[in-house]
């Protein structure tokens, strides 16, 4: 009963909407990210959001209009640094992303403080969302949804060998790009439910989890789509019961459907 | 009589940025022919591949290419990554890749390229291991896998690069008896990047060898009578 309950309250619905939907997209985009060793690049971008907010809170702006654009172009400039240089890619990100973090708190409490705004940015918070924020996740989804399918063959040969793809004359670059777009609006969406801290997590787990079962590409992705809704739905849940921060749980539940897969995966090996 | 032309380097020079690692190079790929490149690290080679598939332009001269292959109908063997070594796809779906060229986006692949994928997993004797996941492969299997992706991209030519480097010997000679098969049966042209100067020697038609601002480019009999081909085939010929 206390479950159906939790339905009448409008900013669960909305949590419930936004998570699913972003859930969807950070697995999806989560596959070719983890293959292609740019899951620090996740972590980067939502570390840039995390000071892209808190830099239009302290002014005064709307959040997402300021963030997304910032986002957009740091994961352009992320994706280059990890294609020029292959050695100093990680640390390069890290001190991106340090840095972003590091702007984002000083400018905070020069002016504002940790205000709840500022924190529920950090950590989530699902009273956070607005009934823009819902259209919003809805038209970003449907995009990443429709792109992710109608390029799926060529995000798959891009992730699997960029040399061959370049040399058959696909446009690597192109795919790369919109790669690091997508993921940057899906980051800037999924940041306010999740936070800055933990978002990067809706990007890796499910692909990492689902890497353990499957044995195809499209397994993968499929069941990474999967995973991810039932680890958000199982950790909402959870959260409201047991009034915890919604970010956490999901990690945490997210956690434990990955160390499951993999026993069950070195089981199923061993047999 | 003379054999289509598939591949001409025309007095080109090759390099970057203005630096030209190969002066007036000419030289010809033709179908069926089964060329080997070889020469010591940093001579160029992958600077050679990388202008043959189009990638760089040349400074100066040209690279012809026939009507067939345009449209990056080039088949590539590239050097395995790491990430592949554990990459979650099954050997159907690797294959079936090959068909991704420039040439026009399909959401799916249509019925003649899933049959011909199944022929050239055929041709290169995997079709038993088309649903198995590629990264539980053995590497002679990896190798054949991702020669049946390039035969999907194309029918006429195949550049290789260092093709048998990180497999046993057992596997390097099958697969460069699955080389010779493709180069004699199906009349395909191969070009290899390779150190493995023994088997270039035994199974190449030409030999194009990249030294310190000078090459040679001619048949396995001539290199072996030139000064290059002395120093550096004879130890093992």
């Amino acid at each position: 009963m206390i479950l159906l309950e939790m339905f009448t309250y409008p900013f669960i619905v909305r949590a419930f909407v936004v998570g699913i939907l972003v859930s969807v997209c950070a697995a999806l985009l989560g596959v070719p990210l983890v293959l292609k060793r740019y899951s620090m690049i996740g972590d980067g971008l939502s570390h840039v959001s995390f000071g892209a907010l808190s830099v239009a809170v302290a002014c005064g702006w709307a959040p997402l209009p300021v963030s997304i654009p910032v986002v957009v172009v740091s994961a352009l400039g992320l994706l280059r640094m990890t294609e020029r240089s292959k050695l100093g890619a990680d640390a390069a990100i890290a001190v991106v992303s340090a840095s972003a973090l590091a702007i984002g708190i000083i400018v905070t409490s020069l002016t504002t403080g940790m205000t709840t705004d500022v924190d529920s940015y950090m950590f989530g918070s699902i009273l956070a969302l607005s009934q823009a924020d819902v259209a919003l996740s809805i038209g970003v989804s449907a995009a990443v949804l429709v792109l992710f399918g109608l390029f799926y063959h060529q995000l798959f040969a891009i992730t699997f060998d960029e040399s061959f793809s370049r040399a058959t004359g696909m446009r690597v670059g192109v795919y790369n790009t919109l790669l690091a777009v997508l993921t940057a609006l899906t980051i800037v969406l999924g940041m306010r439910l999740m936070g800055a801290m933990l978002i990067s997590s809706l990007v890796i787990f499910p692909a990492l989890t689902a890497m353990r079962l499957k044995k195809s590409f499209f397994g993968v992705v499929v069941l990474a789509a999967c995973l991810s809704v039932v680890c958000f739905c199982v950790g909402l849940t959870a959260s409201y019961l047991l009034s915890l921060p919604v970010g956490a749980s999901v990690v945490v539940t997210s956690l434990a459907a990955f160390l499951a897969a993999t026993v069950i995966g070195r089981i199923r090996g061993r047999n | 009589m003379d054999k289509e032309i598939l591949l001409a380097c025309r007095d080109a020079d090759l390099g970057y940025e203005g630096k030209a690692i190969w002066e007036h190079l000419d030289f010809q790929v033709r179908r069926g022919d089964y060329i080997c490149i070889v020469g010591e690290n940093g001579s160029g080679k992958s600077t050679l591949l990388k202008s043959l598939l189009g990638l760089l332009r040349p400074l100066s001269g040209r690279i012809d290419r026939a009507e067939s292959l345009r449209g990056g109908a080039i088949g590539y063997l590239p050097q395995q990554t790491r990430a592949q070594k554990d990459f979650p796809a099954t050997v159907t779906e690797v294959v079936r890749s090959g068909f991704l060229s420039a040439g026009g986006h399909r959401l799916l692949y249509t019925p003649a390229q899933k049959a011909q994928a199944l022929v050239n997993m055929g041709k290169l004797g995997i079709l038993e291991l088309k649903d198995r996941c590629y990264r539980e492969l053995s590497g002679g299997q990896q190798q054949r896998v991702l020669l049946a992706r390039a035969l999907c991209a194309a029918r006429e030519l195949l550049i290789l690069d260092e093709p048998v480097t990180g497999l046993d010997p057992a596997a390097a000679q099958d697969l460069y008896r699955t080389l010779a098969y493709l180069n004699k049966t199906e009349g395909i042209a191969i070009v290899m990047v390779t150190h493995d100067m023994e088997n270039a020697l035994r199974y190449a038609d030409f030999i194009l060898h990249a030294g310190q601002g000078k090459h040679f480019f001619g048949t396995v009999r001539d290199y072996l009578a030139s000064p290059m081909g002395r120093r550096f085939g004879g130890e093992s010929a």
